[in-house]
């Protein structure tokens, strides 16, 4: 009866809009017979910026499978699977969204809460550059690329509600959360009539779009799902640390695409994104592994793993803006932040954000857009702005005020939507299922044999 | 006919098969097991959070023998296992019931070598 429910509200939020999609893609070629390209003809792609960035699209896809490792060898070894099929079921339902209206409510020029409706089913999103965005490679190439950016983001706040929701539930949630979140916030931030784009927001590559946004969802659902049974008595401990490592691997691989990507241009910006990238990651790794050191006497593998993830983070919204220095400072502050808010500030408060979403891509996130405030400088990208420490002070507080919005919003509207779900399927798995694990029972698999 | 069991570190398996080869014990099952003694585990460390005392690796060694060779394999397990630190293991010798080996259905002493 519930899984009928649950395939019910699925059909309505997303079949139904892919039908309306075809038939008004369907009559608005047939009635209005326009041309699909309503941009200056002149307007030609460029061959470099075109091969990198259909590159770095395809590296930040990897992002979302590195993810799912990054969190898969961190839960228990009953779960692992329920993350890997979470973290592909958002490649493939966030990639079939953002085609039908996802691109649209987020990127469709407008001033309202979404973009238009003008973009819905790729219409008019054609194979020449839209200059608005990025002026010398194809619509669609941009189009693919923000794509991306969509499906990571959802798959970030898994970790903080792991080994214990329902799949119905989190299936009905991401694409309420990445419709109704995600799409508009991405809209004030980056799209066209945003209205935080238009008071001088800077956000590179999607600090606050992806990661303050999705970091608060995240701990929204941890508080509200209720810790993991026996988490309070026993740390639950990650089953295999080495997929870990191999999904940093990748999601650090991932983020050159991410962050030189978003230059949109095989340029010299992409080259300071990719140098701060780095820059960022190593210096957040070393410094997590050195507070390790200092305060539980041995370096950690998933210390430095994590260090690096912060730094990652950090330097996302300020990679087309600061120098390398600055980055080296990112890196190491992130770390500080992220252990104080991981090791310190969940025990302390209780709440059992399982796999740190919160304490790392939250708290990550806050202060990567805050340092883009101070360190962003126009001897980078003339493009940009200067921060407080080059002079302007105004620039730290439009940063503040992105970062308070989108705070506000998405924990509002993220609990809205979880309650809608908790009402209609019960977000959280009976306790019987969490003890058997979610890989049986919530997708009749398991992970690792015993017996042949 | 005695079973003995004995739980040993896991690093010593080599010397203690190697002494029981020795005194010819050629029989044995090895498990891995998880267990501490009066020697605590090493407390680990995930991300700040402290996990304390958790269980060590050690290696579980079953014998079934025959009287006579019961003093051999204690003594076969001890000079292979013994390095005099705390965690060196125990040894457990309990009297065994039956034993039968399946291809032939013999029983009993002869069933055991």
């Amino acid at each position: 009866m519930k899984r009928s429910l649950a395939l019910l509200v699925l059909f309505t939020l997303f079949v139904l809009p892919a039908g309306l999609a075809y038939a008004e893609v369907q009559t608005g070629q047939g009635a209005a017979g326009a041309p699909a390209q309503a941009a200056p003809a002149a307007a030609k792609a460029d061959t470099g910026d075109t091969a990198w960035l259909i590159v770095a699209t395809a590296l930040v896809m990897l992002m979302t499978p590195g993810l799912a490792f990054f969190y898969g060898g961190m839960v228990g070894k009953k779960n692992v699977l329920g993350i890997l099929m979470q973290c592909f079921t958002i490649l493939c339902v966030i990639s079939v969204q953002w085609v039908l209206y996802g691109y649209s409510l987020s990127f469709g020029p407008g001033k309202g809460f979404w973009g238009g409706l003008e973009w819905v089913g790729l219409e008019g999103v054609g194979l020449t550059p839209y200059a608005d965005y990025a002026a010398t490679i194809p619509h669609q190439l941009f189009m693919v690329f923000q794509m991306m950016f969509a499906v990571i983001t959802p798959a970030l706040i898994i970790g903080a509600f792991a080994e214990r929701m329902k799949f119905a539930a989190f299936l009905i949630f991401t694409i309420l959360w990445a419709t109704f979140v995600y799409d508009p916030v991405c809209h004030w931030v980056w799209g066209i009539g945003g209205w935080l784009r238009e008071m001088g927001a800077l956000d590179f590559a999607g600090g606050t779009v992806v990661h303050i946004n999705a970091g608060i969802a995240a701990f929204m659902t941890a508080v509200f799902i209720g810790r993991r049974k026996g988490s309070s008595s026993h740390a639950i401990l990650p089953h295999n640390l080495p997929f870990t490592i191999l999904g940093t691997a990748l999601l650090w691989f991932g983020w050159f695409g991410f962050n030189a990507g978003s230059s949109l241009g095989a340029n010299d910006i992409a080259v300071n994104a990719f140098v701060v990238t780095n820059t960022a990651a190593a210096a957040a790794g070393m410094t997590w592994a050195l507070i390790d050191w200092i305060f539980n006497k041995k370096p950690t593998m998933l210390g430095m793993a994590t260090g690096a993830v912060a730094g990652l983070v950090a330097i996302t919204p300020a990679a087309g803006f600061v120098s390398a220095l600055s980055a080296v400072l990112i890196g190491i502050f992130v770390s500080i932040f992220c252990y104080f808010a991981v090791a310190w500030i969940k025990p302390k408060f209780g709440y059992d954000d399982a796999l740190d979403v919160f304490g790392v891509h939250c708290v990550g996130g806050i202060w990567g857009a805050l340092a883009t405030g101070l360190f962003a400088s126009k001897a980078v990208n003339p493009a940009g702005a200067d921060g407080l420490f080059f002079g302007n002070p105004k620039q730290f507080l439009v940063q503040v005020i992105a970062t308070a919005v989108t705070i506000a919003y998405s924990f509002v509207a993220s609990f809205i939507i979880y309650k809608v779900i908790d009402l209609i399927v019960k977000v959280r798995v009976p306790e019987k299922d969490e003890i058997v694990g979610l890989d049986l029972t919530q997708h009749h698999e398991k992970a690792y044999t015993i017996l042949e | 006919m005695k079973l003995i069991i004995a739980i040993i570190q896991p690093d010593r398996l080599e010397s203690v098969k190697q002494e029981l080869y020795k005194e010819e014990v050629n029989l044995i099952t090895v498990n891995e097991v998880l267990g501490h003694g009066r020697q605590m585990g090493v407390t680990e460390v995930y991300r700040g959070v402290k996990e304390m005392g958790n269980l060590l690796r050690k290696i579980r060694l079953e014998i079934a023998v025959n009287e006579d060779f019961v003093e051999r394999t204690i003594k076969a397990i001890i000079k292979g296992a013994q390095t005099g630190e705390t965690g060196d293991g125990k040894i457990f010798v309990l009297d065994l019931v039956e034993c039968i080996r399946i291809r032939t259905e013999e029983r009993g002493g002869e069933a055991i070598g």
